[in-house]
């Protein structure tokens, strides 16, 4: 189901040097903010470092910040207090055209309600990035690689939840982006649909070197990662390692 | 082609039932005034060049009779570039196989050829050969009425002889585009006739040999015409002179002139309002779509694209919609605006009616349709990029509503949950409400301005001639006759009742305003003739003292009880004082009135007419005629009923016709408005009434928290509508005063159902149309997808 991919050299070479330092740095992230009438504090100090390379599953109950922080480190949002450092970008004093420009360059996004274009074919919607990307692969390749080469003409409305998330998922990495962020991914989708599209999210970040970031409510989740940062009420409650990490056929739930 | 720019062009299509009603608001706008200004300058442009090319004289002098000699002296007056001596006669025409009488007055022309002032554009034939006494040259509009042509015979009698001529050609000239009976407000091309012939041919039949009765002057340029005038006036008062005057007093220009002065409001004033009103809605529903689509800003903000490549998507697409609006103005504006000109070419003649496409009035259309979208489109695409990206696609917060004193009251408590949710949607976003009641209640006011002017002028032409008119044939004498004749009058066949008048052609000045018009001499009591006051009752004469139209009276800056200056130009002309007694209010011409008795004794003469009044019995009215023709010192007999029906068809043709379009514009306009406010709202609302719907909602109840939201905002509207449409034609009536007509500030409440019944009608038709939409609403999507 999953195609091989030619990796740009300078890109892949780009990778292996940064394979160890940090990719991201956050320190004292809070975040406030007011929903109707009510104030939230979805983050309260987060203290956080993100690899490169690595895939990081961060689980947390609904309210415990993990969106939060996964918009404000992929610059869709900015935090209220603290610092985000991504390389050597302090992301935390970006303006907005700056976010703009590291979203547009090191971002690829993956959402729990696939945030289709509607009037806009699978193609179209991946090519909707790859229009204003560097280098970015083409936007039949990336649907190859998530499997939907027979698909690459349907609208949205043609698709059924798995392939449309794995349209979006195309889509987030078809720009070859240094960072790979899943807002519960599999949060829509039914156990067997969820696997599959893990499936293609291990595979990028296997093949392509992405530092990926997964959020989910579903602790099963966490087996395929190589770290477990569960969140809990706005702050990190615990790291995990996994000394190997499960290939995702191998979860259920 | 950019993902982005497929994603513009399938919104397009997706949107096209809205595109295409944003279109009609633009193109209802940019016709308006491609209308307005097309046929003003059809005819400015038209009546231009013909005056330019045919040497339309600026001055005119009417004399009794003056030797040829003195045209030497005239010509040297400082000031003047050419002069002309003419002869004009009044004469009566017989058309073969048409009954009705028929007046006209011959012009002369010098000797087989063309004049060097007011020259003719001969449409067919040729002018008179010179030496020939039989042949005539005769207008177009005339010719075209009988079906004459080259060659053809006529019969006419001049100073009570019979001559038979014949046409030699069909022609048009600057003196008479607007061509009238010198006592009538509209044409009547069938009854009257205007006609040119050889100098010495109509000298001799006329009995002018070595003399003349009529001067035209041209003026140099840069002269005072006033001083020209006075000398003028000067040379010919000895020749019984009545006063020089320029084209301003010459009928045919002074009914173009008000017309292209009305045309001219009409410019600035419909345009304005419709424009306006349009370019309001656009900025409104611009906003709105944009607003739908605030996710897809978020997400394609997410994928790393710039607050200006936003911009730009939406510029275009706003763009595109109001270049289709613009386009479909401008092709219906400039159809109409044609098929206007070609109208006003049946009442001003002129060589050719030549209508332009005037890049101005595009240019205008294209920045206020642009400007108002832009502003729309702006705000909202502004207002979905300020907000980071997460924020705008988290799933939007419970808004926030609370219970107001309304849902605690007994009323409130028995409402059903969903009225209560429509009640609690409108209050929550006032802002949009109180737009939408805007947006509705400026359409329904268009529907009233329209209708408005349909009532105004039915109302003008009924009050002219239920109150004011009330004879049915109006007969005048070749010269003052003694009041006896009406005893005659009475005696013939079919004449119920006559009324004599004495009508004295006057200047009336106050300071340095002042009005070429006539005094109208009436019995105390008119019964042919009717005096109203401003309530429509009838005015009674005092002994002395001069009564006018209040609307000549403003003109002319009086009020009553002041004293004004009347020259009077019969006869031997004298200077006089008179005090304004009243005002009557008359919502056509520009006349003075004095009793009968008074005016002939201002006159120093005994009990004269000029003319008489008749009513008369419809089946002896041939009869009549014939009997009235025969009597030499009758002038001409005018059918009033036939004066009305010209009236109404003249009005029909130009002023209904544009107000017909108007109305159209303005129930499109609503309708679009309506419909895309529904549409919107339904957008808005789907995963809300899907919601309902899985709860257990019946369609209908689901549909009523739409159909319930249209109709209370709808309900709202119409007296926001009813305000803004009397304020509307309030300004309208102001702005349209003129000679010929003034529209009166008159609004029935038929006018006031109609603008309702208008938008409800256009709300109907919408919820209809959306409530289509409703019964395809797909509960399970609707409430999977965010988007």
């Amino acid at each position: 189901m999953v195609g091989r991919l030619a990796l740009n050299e300078a890109e892949s070479s780009d990778r292996v040097t940064d394979r160890n330092g940090p990719v991201f740095t956050a320190r004292g992230l809070t975040k406030v903010y007011r929903m109707g009438e009510v104030t939230i504090h979805a983050l309260r100090g987060v203290d956080l470092e993100l690899f490169a390379g690595e895939l990081v599953v961060m689980l947390g109950a609904s309210g415990s910040g993990k969106s939060t922080l996964l918009n404000i480190m992929g610059g869709l949002d900015a935090a209220t207090e603290g610092r985000l450092v991504y390389r050597d970008q302090d992301l935390s004093r970006a303006t907005d055209r700056q976010l703009t420009r590291f979203r547009r360059d090191h971002v690829g996004f993956v959402f729990q309600f696939y945030n289709m274009i509607p009037s806009l074919t699978a193609r179209e919607n991946v090519a909707i990035v790859t229009d204003i990307a560097r280098a970015p692969m083409r936007p039949e390749e990336a649907l190859e690689l998530v499997g939907l080469g027979d698909r690459m003409d349907h609208f949205p409305s043609q698709l059924s939840g798995g392939e449309q998330q794995r349209v979006a998922i195309a889509r987030a990495i078809a720009k070859r982006p240094a960072v790979l962020m899943c807002d519960e991914p599999t949060g829509a989708l039914d156990s067997k649909t969820g696997i599959k599209v893990l499936q293609v999210i291990e595979h990028i970040n296997e093949e392509l070197g992405t530092t990926t970031a997964v959020i989910t409510h579903n602790a099963v989740i966490g087996r395929m990662a190589d770290r477990v940062i569960r969140l809990k009420d706005g702050r990190v409650d615990d790291i995990q390692h996994n000394a190997t990490r499960a290939d995702p056929v191998d979860l259920a739930w | 082609m950019s993902a982005l720019h497929r994603k513009l062009l399938r919104d397009l299509a997706g949107l096209k039932g809205q595109v295409a009603a944003i279109a009609v608001v633009i193109a209802a706008g940019v016709m308006t005034l491609m209308i307005a200004v097309t046929s003003l300058d059809a005819i400015q442009l038209s009546m231009e060049r013909f005056y330019n090319s045919h040497q339309f004289a600026d001055l005119y002098a009417n004399i009794i009779r003056a030797p040829e000699a003195i045209s030497e002296r005239l010509a040297d007056i400082p000031g003047i570039s050419r002069l002309e001596t003419r002869v004009v006669a009044p004469v009566r025409l017989e058309v073969p196989d048409y009954p009705d009488p028929v007046r006209g007055q011959i012009l002369s022309i010098p000797d087989g050829r063309q004049p060097g002032l007011n020259r003719l554009y001969l449409r067919a034939g040729s002018l008179p050969q010179s030496g020939r006494a039989d042949q005539v040259v005769i207008s177009e509009p005339f010719a075209a009425a009988h079906g004459l042509r080259a060659g053809d015979p006529l019969r006419v009698i001049i100073r009570g002889r019979y001559e038979t001529l014949s046409v030699s050609g069909i022609a048009l000239s600057p003196e008479f585009v607007y061509q009238v009976a010198p006592t009538d407000l509209l044409p009547d091309y069938e009854r009257y006739a205007v006609m040119w012939m050889n100098r010495r041919a109509l000298s001799n039949a006329f009995g002018m040999d070595g003399a003349f009765n009529n001067v035209v002057a041209s003026l140099q340029a840069g002269v005072n015409p006033n001083e020209v005038i006075d000398q003028l006036d000067r040379i010919l008062a000895p020749f019984g002179g009545i006063g020089a005057h320029g084209r301003d007093e010459l009928m045919s220009h002074r009914m173009l002139s008000d017309e292209i002065a009305q045309l001219r409001v009409t410019a600035i004033v419909l345009p304005g309002v419709f424009l306006g009103v349009s370019a309001f809605l656009l900025s409104v529903l611009m906003g709105r779509i944009v607003n739908t689509q605030r996710q897809q800003i978020a997400v394609i903000k997410a994928f790393g694209y710039r607050d200006r490549d936003l911009a730009l998507h939406y510029a275009l697409l706003t763009g595109l919609i109001v270049t289709v609006g613009i386009v479909l103005g401008v092709v219906l504006g400039l159809w109409a605006g044609d098929a206007m000109a070609a109208l006003y070419a049946e009442y001003f003649r002129f060589p050719e009616t030549v209508t332009r496409l005037q890049a101005r009035v595009v240019a205008i259309a294209v920045l206020v349709s642009a400007t108002a979208a832009g502003l729309g489109t702006w705000r909202a695409v502004a207002g979905a990029v300020r907000l980071p990206p997460a924020e705008a696609m988290r799933p939007p917060a419970p808004a926030v509503f609370r219970q107001s004193w309304f849902d605690r009251s007994r009323a409130g408590r028995r409402l059903t949950q969903t009225t209560r949710i429509i009640l609690r949607n409108l209050s929550r976003s006032k802002w949009k409400s109180a737009m939408t009641v805007a947006g509705i209640g400026l359409s329904a006011s268009l529907l009233l301005l329209g209708s408005y002017q349909f009532g105004a002028v039915g109302h003008v032409i009924d009050v002219q001639y239920r109150k004011v008119l009330q004879k049915d044939t109006h007969v005048t004498f070749v010269e003052p006759t003694s009041a006896r004749v009406l005893a005659e009058l009475k005696a013939m066949p079919g004449v119920y009742y006559a009324e004599g008048y004495r009508s004295v052609p006057v200047r009336l000045r106050n300071r340095h305003l002042s009005e070429r018009t006539g005094i109208m001499g009436l019995p105390q009591n008119p019964k042919l003739r009717g005096l109203i006051d401003v309530d429509l009752q009838p005015v009674t004469l005092p002994d002395e003292g001069l009564y006018m139209t209040s609307f000549l009276a403003s003109r002319l800056g009086l009020r009553v009880g002041d004293r004004l200056s009347v020259e009077i130009m019969e006869g031997s002309q004298r200077t006089l004082e008179l005090a304004l007694a009243g005002t009557v209010d008359e919502p056509l011409g520009v006349s003075a009135y004095m009793s009968r008795e008074a005016l002939n004794a201002l006159m120093r003469e005994g009990p004269a007419l000029s003319g008489a009044w008749l009513l008369t019995d419809v089946e002896a009215r041939p009869e009549l005629y014939q009997r009235l023709w025969e009597a030499s010192r009758v002038a001409g007999i005018g059918l009033i009923s036939e004066a009305e029906d010209g009236l109404r068809a003249y009005l029909d043709d130009t002023v209904l016709v544009m107000m017909a379009i108007l109305l159209l514009l303005a129930g499109s306009i609503t309708f679009a408005l309506v419909y895309n406010n529904a549409r919107i709202a339904f957008a808005e609302r789907e995963r809300e009434l899907a919601t309902l719907r899985v709860l257990g909602f019946s369609r209908g109840q689901v549909g009523w928290i739409l159909v319930g939201e249209i109709a209370l905002l709808t309900l709202l509207a119409i007296p926001v509508g009813w305000l803004l449409g009397t304020l509307f034609s309030w300004l309208l009536s102001l702005a349209f005063s003129m000679d010929m007509m003034r529209i009166p500030f008159h609004l029935t409440h038929q006018t006031y159902a109609f603008a309702a019944a208008g938008v409800v009608m256009a709300s109907s038709l919408s919820v209809i149309l959306i409530s289509r939409r409703l019964g395809r609403l797909d509960m399970v999507s609707a409430l999977k997808g965010v988007e």
